[in-house]
């Protein structure tokens, strides 16, 4: 398997866990300018699991 | 002029002539490269060489010499590998990669048509020898008409029918269609995609050819034949850019999207339809025989 949650962003983060980074955010906003961010960096793939968290994985 | 060297001589034409009518298809696949040309020439006019040497060796008789045609062989399995190192280590530097399976066929091509050359070059050396230069002349003609049948196999559009369908997006899920396609988590890319992408609908025709669809090796194939004619809206750090290709389950369709430079839908159909069919990718459950006792 090569896939892999590089980082979590959320604005609930009692809703997430586990290993990888987690990026708590204030507001949706934020979540989404934070993801862009991050998409760029990692040269990862943006994924939205619902409303309040998106993951970043390495395809 | 003596007889052996007429018979050479014409093999080597004749070897060299099929090489050059061979080396016009993989256009596409090399798009642009003098060089590689040059070195698939020269390695075609000692394939040729070879094959026309054959039969005035033995006639002579000097068996011995044709020993070297094992030789032969081995030299041109090199090329298969130099093909496949050197276009796997391109393929790491493409925005959209061909893929292993695509890389294989090229490779296989070229190892085979040089065996195409040998044989051609040794069929019109063996008809002067044995028959004079006319009848090396004719066979040699005919000989470069057939090996323009083995040029090219099948193509995406004998095994399929392609169409444009519309993009449409469901929350954060992309479809093409009613195929689903790929979670895209940021707005922004949605609308890029919406904007630019194109949906296109590969329906395969039968059994044996959805098999051939399915294959991944196959799906790139098509992507990156695609991409690299028209062009592709995409960067290193934009993943959510990548042209994609998924099939629906339950009818064996294949949906995609491409995000075309050039928004040209006709011309985009028509290289869909023209790539290769993989040969790594072909398998025909329909000669399968259940009656048939193993």
């Amino acid at each position: 398997m090569d896939e892999k949650i590089l980082a979590i962003i959320t604005t609930t983060p009692e809703l997430v866990g586990g290993a990888s980074p987690i990026f708590v955010t204030k507001n949706v906003d934020e979540l989404i300018a934070r993801a862009f961010l991050l998409e760029k960096i990692l040269d990862a793939m943006v994924h939205k699991l619902n409303d309040s968290t998106y993951i970043i994985v390495k395809h | 002029m003596d007889k052996e060297t007429l018979a050479i001589t014409f093999g080597i034409a004749f070897g060299f002539i099929a090489r050059l009518r061979l080396l016009q298809s993989d256009y596409r696949q090399y798009p642009t490269y003098p060089h590689g040309q040059v070195i698939h020439l020269a390695l075609g006019l000692i394939a040729s060489a070879l094959g026309a040497v054959a039969i005035p060796a033995l006639l002579k008789p000097d068996y011995t010499a044709v020993t070297f045609l094992t030789l032969a062989a081995q030299q041109f399995r090199d090329v298969r590998n130099m093909e496949r190192q050197t276009l796997q280590k391109l393929d790491e530097s493409e925005l959209v990669p061909r893929g292993f399976s695509y890389i294989e066929g090229i490779a296989m091509v070229f190892e085979g048509r040089n065996y195409i050359v040998i044989l051609a070059a040794l069929f019109t050396s063996a008809s002067v020898m044995v028959a004079g230069w006319i009848a090396g002349l004719v066979v040699g003609v005919i000989v470069i008409i057939l090996s323009t049948f083995l040029k090219s196999g099948k193509s995406i559009g004998e095994i399929g029918a392609v169409y444009e369908v519309p993009l449409r997006v469901e929350g954060p899920n992309l479809y093409a269609a009613d195929i689903y396609l790929m979670n895209v988590g940021l707005p922004e890319n949605r609308e890029r995609i919406l904007q630019n992408g194109v949906g296109i609908v590969i329906e395969p025709l039968d059994a044996s050819s959805r098999i051939t669809i399915s294959n991944l090796g196959q799906r790139q194939a098509i992507l990156h034949d695609v991409s690299s004619i028209l062009g592709v809206t995409r960067d290193s750090g934009e993943p959510a850019l990548t042209p994609l290709a998924k099939l629906d389950l339950n009818d064996g369709r294949l949906g995609l999207v491409v995000l075309p430079q050039e928004k040209n839908i006709s011309k985009l159909i028509q290289i869909i339809k023209n790539v290769p069919v993989l040969e790594s990718a072909i398998r025909k459950p329909n000669q399968f025989d259940a009656k048939k006792q193993v």
